[in-house]
C-alpha cells in the first residue's frame, strides 16, 4: 500500500496512468448499473448527437453510446485479463522451470519457446478469425491471445532464473533443505515479480490492441460489445460519412486513452522497480 | 578399517576450455589428497591464491560439483554419487557451507531469520514448538540473539553480523563438517578476528571440523591445525600449520609467506621481486607448476612433475627434498 | 619541505533525496591534514570510514550528491596555491594526469576495453602534449620496460591481461607524465599477495625516482607499513590519529588504532587475539560526542557528548581523544 502511495506522489507517469485506469474501472463498474441491456436495439432515439440525456450520443441502431461503451470496456478488459492470465501464467511457469532444471529439459522447452516466438501472430489471428467467422467467442479469443503471447516473456523469466540459480543464496537454500520447487517459488519468484508486473501491463496492451484490430476488421465475436466491435459497427453504419462522428470518436478515444493509461502505468512501475534504484531504496530504509 | 570423516584421494577436476578449434584442458584441481578423521575435530586450511583451485575443491567437497577423477568420500560414501534425496536427508545435515559474501548468501528480499527457521524445520531438529528457543541457543553460540535479528533483512545487518548468522544457520543441523570458503575476506580486518576466534571455539566446544579456505595466511596461521597450500591445482605443501607456515619448505610457500605485508615496521619486505615472468602462462602440463618462477629451479623440474616427499613432519611436492 | 596538498576543516557530505526520503551522510566531517611534497601519506580506516570520499574531494572530483559543505582543499604546485573547488575546467585539464593523477581500485575503470593498451596511452598523452603516434608508442614502450612490463602488453587489450598486469598498466598510465601528486585508492585489494608486493614496490620505485607524492588509501596496515611515511587513521568520517608510520604501528595512542593493531594476526605467535566489539557506525546517524565512544573500552563520561579535538602528543603525532587531554597520556 505504501508503495502505491509513494508512486502516486513521486512518479507522474504512474499517477496519471493510475488515474486513467481508475476511471476505466469506474466505467466497468457502471456497466452493471446500465439502464439498458447490451443487446438492446432501438432502446433510445437513433442518431442523436451528444446531449444531456445521452452524454455521448446514440448510434444508428438506437443504442446509447455511453452505456454501450461501459459494456465494451468491461468485455475488452475481461478478454485482455484472460489472455494475460493464461499467457503470463504459462510464461512464468515454463520459463522458470526451464531455467532451473537446465540440461535437456531446458533445451527441449527452449526449442518449444522459440517455435512459438516465430509465429506471425497477427496474420495467424486474422486467418483463424476469418475461418471461424461467426463462431469466435470472447473467451475463445482470450484463450487464443494467451497462447500466442506467453513465449517471449518466458525467455526473460528463464534467463533470470538461470542467473539466480548460481547465486550463493540459492546454495544456502539448498543446504537449508529446501526442495527444488520451494526454492523456485520462495527464493527466485520475488525477483521475478517486478518484471512480471510490468509484463502484465504490456500483456494487457497487446491483448487490447489485437482485439481492437481484429474487431475493427470484423473478425471477432460481432455480437458482443467490445471496444473493437463498437468501432466496427460504427464504421459499418457509416458514421463518418453521415457525419455522426461521436459514434466512432468515443470508442476510438476510449481505446487510445486506455492504452496510454496502461503504458504510463508500466512506465512509472518500471522506473520504480529498476533494480538499481530499488536496491538503493532498500538501503535507505535499512541502515537507519 | 574405520572410515575417515572426509577422504580426498588424487582428486582432479578438469575444465575444457575451447579456444577456437582447440580445446584446452585446464586442471583446476590436480591430484589433491588429504584426509580428515572422525573423532579429531580440526581446523583444516586450504590456502592459495586466485586460480589455485581452492574454491573448486570446496565445491566438490560440498557436493556442488563432481571430480573428473579421483576419490572424494564423506564417511566412506562417494560424494558425487549421492542422489538429491540422499543429499537432502543425510549429507546436507552433516556438511554445511559458509560462503564468502554474507550478503550474497541470503536473498536480499527475504528476512534473514527465515533461513534459520527453514533449516530448523526441514531437518526436524526438534519439535516445532521449540523452534525459537533452539534457534536462539544456536545464535548465542555465535554471539547473537534472536531478538537482534528477528524480522530483519540482510542489508539491515552489518557484514560481521550477517556472517555470524550464516555460521549459525550452518550450525543448526549440528554438522560434523563445515566448509567455509573465504569467510572473512569481505570483512574489515578488525572484525575478522572475532569470526576466526569463533571457529576455534566451535571446534573445541561443538566438535565440528572446519575446512577453512582462504588466501590470508595470517589468519590461517592463527587458527588452523593443519594447512594445505595450493598452487594451480596442486597441493604443494601440507602439514601442521606451525611447520608449514612457521618454517616453510616449498619455494612457493616461502615466497608466499615472505610477500605478506605485516603491520610491523621491522618486518617490511627485504628484497624486491620481479613480476615480469609471473604472467607467463603457467599451464605447462609437464614439469613442476612453479618451475617458471622458482628461485631454486633445476633442469629436472621443467620436465618432470615432482612427487610428495615427507620432510620434517609435512609433505612437500618439490624435488629439493627428494 | 612544503605542503603539496592540504585540507582545512573539510566537511563533505552526501545529500540525497529520493521518493521523499532525505538522507545526509557525513562522510568526511571536519578533517584537517597537510601532505608534504615527496612523501607517501597513508589513509587507513575500515569500510565506511570516509577515506574514499576524502580522496574524491581531494581530487576535486565532486558532483552531487557529494557536496562540500565546509572547509577547503588546497593544492600547492610550484608555489602557486589553488583551491580545488574553484578550479576552472581549463585548470582541471591542465592538472589532470600531468600534475595530479589517480589510480583507482578497479583497473577496468581506467582502461578502455575496446582499445589496445598502446592506443589508450596515446590518447592520454596527447591531451597534454601533442605528439605523433610513433612518439607516444616509443615513450610508452620505454616506460613500460622501466617498470618491468613485457612489450607484448602494448598491443594487448585489457581483457587479455591478468588482474595484476592490468593494475600495473594502470599505474604506468597514471604516472607516465610524472605527476607530482598521485592518489591511489586501494590499488592492491583485489590482487594476490605476491602480485600485491610487486605493485607496492613498483609504486615505491616510481615515487623515489621523481620525488612524487603518493596519497595511499587502504585498510591494510601491512601495506602501509611497507610504503607509507605517515599514516592518518580515519574513523566514521573523522581523523582520529596521525603520525609517522613507525610511531603509529609501535606506539599508537588512540584506542581505535590500538585495538586495530592488536587485532591483526602475525606470524609470531598464535595466542588468542580479540577483535573490536561492535561495528562502525552508519554515517547518516553518527554517534554524538566522540564517534568511537560506542565501542571504546576506555570510555569516559564526556566522550558521549563532547567531540575530542586534535591534540599534539609528540613530533608529528596528533590524536583526537579525551584520554590524552584529560589524563595526559592514555
Amino acid at each position: 500500500m505504501k508503495t502505491i502511495l509513494d508512486l502516486m506522489r513521486y512518479s507522474p507517469p504512474f499517477r496519471y496512468g493510475f488515474i486513467i485506469l481508475l476511471l476505466t474501472l469506474i466505467m466497468v463498474i457502471l456497466s452493471f448499473f446500465s439502464p439498458y441491456e447490451p443487446d438492446d436495439r432501438r432502446a433510445v432515439p437513433r442518431n442523436e448527437p451528444p446531449s444531456v440525456e445521452h452524454i455521448l450520443g446514440t448510434t444508428s441502431q438506437g443504442q446509447d453510446v455511453f452505456w454501450m461503451l461501459t459494456f465494451a470496456i468491461r468485455n475488452s478488459l475481461a478478454l485482455a485479463g484472460l489472455a494475460v492470465l493464461i499467457g503470463r501464467g504459462i510464461g512464468v511457469l515454463l520459463g522458470m522451470f526451464s531455467g532451473y532444471m537446465g540440461g535437456t529439459i531446458d533445451r527441449i522447452l527452449s526449442t518449444l519457446v522459440d517455435s512459438f516466438i516465430v509465429i506471425p501472430r497477427l496474420p495467424l489471428l486474422i486467418l483463424i478469425a476469418a475461418i471461424l467467422r461467426g463462431q469466435m467467442t470472447l473467451v475463445g479469443l482470450g484463450v487464443l491471445l494467451g497462447i500466442l503471447d506467453w513465449a517471449f516473456p518466458s525467455k526473460r523469466y528463464r534467463s533470470q532464473v538461470l542467473s539466480l540459480r548460481e547465486r550463493d543464496f540459492t546454495h544456502t537454500a539448498t543446504f537449508a533443505g529446501m526442495p527444488t520447487f520451494k526454492i523456485i517459488v520462495r527464493e527466485h519468484l520475488p525477483f521475478i515479480v517486478p518484471f512480471l508486473l510490468a509484463d502484465i501491463v504490456s500483456g494487457f496492451l497487446f491483448a487490447i490492441g489485437i482485439e481492437v484490430t481484429l474487431a475493427t476488421l470484423g473478425l471477432a465475436d460481432m455480437n458482443s460489445q467490445t471496444i473493437g466491435t463498437a468501432i466496427y459497427w460504427g464504421n459499418y453504419y457509416q458514421a463518418l460519412l453521415t457525419n455522426k462522428v461521436w459514434v466512432l470518436a468515443a470508442p476510438i478515444g476510449v481505446s487510445i486513452i486506455i492504452v496510454v493509461g496502461f503504458y504510463l502505468l508500466s512506465l512509472g512501475l518500471t522506473q520504480y522497480l529498476d533494480p538499481r534504484t530499488r536496491l538503493a531504496r532498500l538501503q535507505v530504509k535499512g541502515t537507519a | 578399517m574405520p572410515e575417515h570423516l572426509l577422504e580426498a584421494n588424487n582428486v582432479t577436476k578438469i575444465f575444457d576450455i575451447r579456444q577456437g578449434f582447440v580445446t584446452k584442458h585446464f586442471h583446476a584441481v590436480d591430484q589433491a589428497s588429504f584426509t580428515l578423521e572422525k573423532d579429531k575435530p580440526e581446523i583444516f586450511t586450504i590456502a592459495g591464491e586466485s586460480g589455485s583451485g581452492k574454491s573448486t575443491f570446496a565445491k566438490m567437497i560440498l557436493g556442488m560439483d563432481s571430480p573428473s577423477s579421483g576419490k572424494l568420500q564423506y564417511q566412506g560414501r562417494d560424494v558425487s554419487s549421492l542422489n538429491k534425496a540422499k543429499k537432502r536427508n543425510w549429507f546436507y545435515k552433516q556438511v554445511q557451507p559458509v560462503f564468502q559474501d554474507p550478503f550474497a548468501a541470503f536473498s536480499p528480499l527475504k528476512r534473514i531469520d527465515s533461513y534459520l527457521h527453514e533449516t530448523f524445520h526441514n531437518y526436524k531438529m526438534a519439535p516445532a514448538s521449540e523452534a525459537d528457543s533452539y534457534i536462539n541457543s544456536v545464535l548465542n553460540q555465535v554471539g547473537l540473539s534472536i531478538a537482534e535479528i528477528k524480522g530483519r533483512y540482510p542489508n539491515e545487518l552489518s557484514g560481521g553480523q550477517a556472517q555470524r548468522v550464516a555460521i549459525a544457520r550452518a550450525l543448526i543441523t549440528k554438522p560434523s563438517l563445515i566448509v567455509a570458503d573465504e569467510p572473512v575476506s569481505m570483512l574489515d580486518a578488525s572484525l575478522r578476528m572475532s569470526i576466526v576466534n569463533m571457529f576455534r571455539k566451535l571446534k573445541q566446544d561443538n566438535g565440528v571440523s572446519i575446512i577453512y579456505i582462504t588466501h590470508d595466511l595470517a589468519t590461517a596461521y592463527y587458527s588452523a591445525d593443519r594447512i594445505a597450500v595450493m598452487l594451480r591445482g596442486w597441493i604443494v605443501e601440507i602439514g601442521p600449520v606451525e611447520h608449514v607456515l612457521g618454517n616453510p619448505k616449498h619455494p612457493y610457500t616461502q615466497n608466499l609467506k615472505a610477500s605478506i605485508p605485516q603491520a610491523d615496521p621491522d618486518k617490511t619486505w627485504e628484497t624486491k621481486i620481479s613480476l615480469a615472468d609471473m604472467e607467463i602462462a603457467e599451464f605447462s602440463r609437464t614439469g613442476c607448476k612453479f618451475a617458471a618462477r622458482c628461485p631454486a629451479v633445476m633442469e629436472k623440474c621443467k620436465s618432470e612433475a615432482p612427487k610428495d616427499y615427507n620432510v620434517e613432519g609435512r609433505n612437500v611436492k618439490c624435488f629439493l627434498y627428494e | 619541505m612544503n605542503t603539496i596538498v592540504n585540507t582545512q576543516d573539510l566537511k563533505a557530505y552526501y545529500i540525497t533525496k529520493a521518493y521523499g526520503v532525505e538522507r545526509t551522510v557525513k562522510a568526511v566531517d571536519n578533517v584537517t591534514i597537510a601532505i608534504e611534497e615527496g612523501e607517501v601519506y597513508g589513509l587507513a580506516g575500515e569500510s565506511g570510514c570516509g577515506k574514499s570520499t576524502l580522496l574524491k574531494v581531494m581530487l576535486g572530483e565532486f558532483q552531487p550528491p557529494l557536496t562540500v559543505v565546509g572547509g577547503s582543499v588546497t593544492y600547492n604546485f610550484d608555489g602557486q596555491e589553488k583551491n580545488a573547488a574553484s578550479l576552472t575546467e581549463e585548470d582541471r585539464q591542465e592538472i589532470r594526469w600531468s600534475k595530479v593523477s589517480y589510480i583507482p581500485q578497479g583497473s577496468m575503470h581506467v582502461l578502455n576495453p575496446v582499445r589496445r593498451i598502446q592506443d589508450t596511452f596515446h590518447d592520454f598523452i596527447v591531451t597534454h602534449k601533442p605528439m605523433s603516434k610513433r612518439e607516444t608508442f616509443d615513450m610508452t614502450r620505454n616506460y613500460l620496460r622501466e617498470l618491468g612490463l613485457p612489450e607484448k602488453v602494448m598491443r594487448s587489450y585489457p581483457h587479455q591481461l591478468s588482474g595484476g598486469m592490468r593494475q600495473r598498466v594502470t599505474i604506468a598510465l597514471a604516472t607516465i607524465l610524472w605527476p607530482k601528486l598521485i592518489f591511489a585508492d586501494e590499488p592492491t585489494t583485489a590482487l594476490d599477495v605476491v602480485v600485491q608486493r610487486g605493485v607496492i614496490q613498483l609504486l615505491k620505485e616510481i615515487q623515489q625516482k621523481k620525488n612524487s607524492t603518493i596519497v595511499l588509501i587502504t585498510h591494510d596496515l601491512g601495506v602501509h607499513a611497507n610504503l607509507a611515511d605517515h599514516i592518518g587513521v580515519l574513523y566514521a568520517g573523522k581523523l582520529v590519529e596521525e603520525a609517522p608510520t613507525r610511531t603509529i604501528l609501535t606506539k599508537p595512542r588512540h584506542p581505535y588504532t590500538q585495538f586495530l593493531i592488536k587485532s591483526l594476526p602475525t606470524f609470531d605467535e598464535r595466542s588468542e587475539r580479540e577483535g573490536i566489539p561492535g561495528r562502525p557506525p552508519a554515517l547518516d546517524h553518527p554517534p554524538s560526542g566522540c564517534r568511537f565512544h560506542t565501542r571504546c573500552p576506555l570510555l569516559l563520561e564526556k566522550c558521549k557528548t563532547l567531540e575530542p579535538e586534535m591534540f599534539t602528543v609528540g613530533p608529528e603525532h596528533r590524536v583526537a581523544c579525551h584520554l590524552i587531554t584529560e589524563v595526559g597520556h592514555a
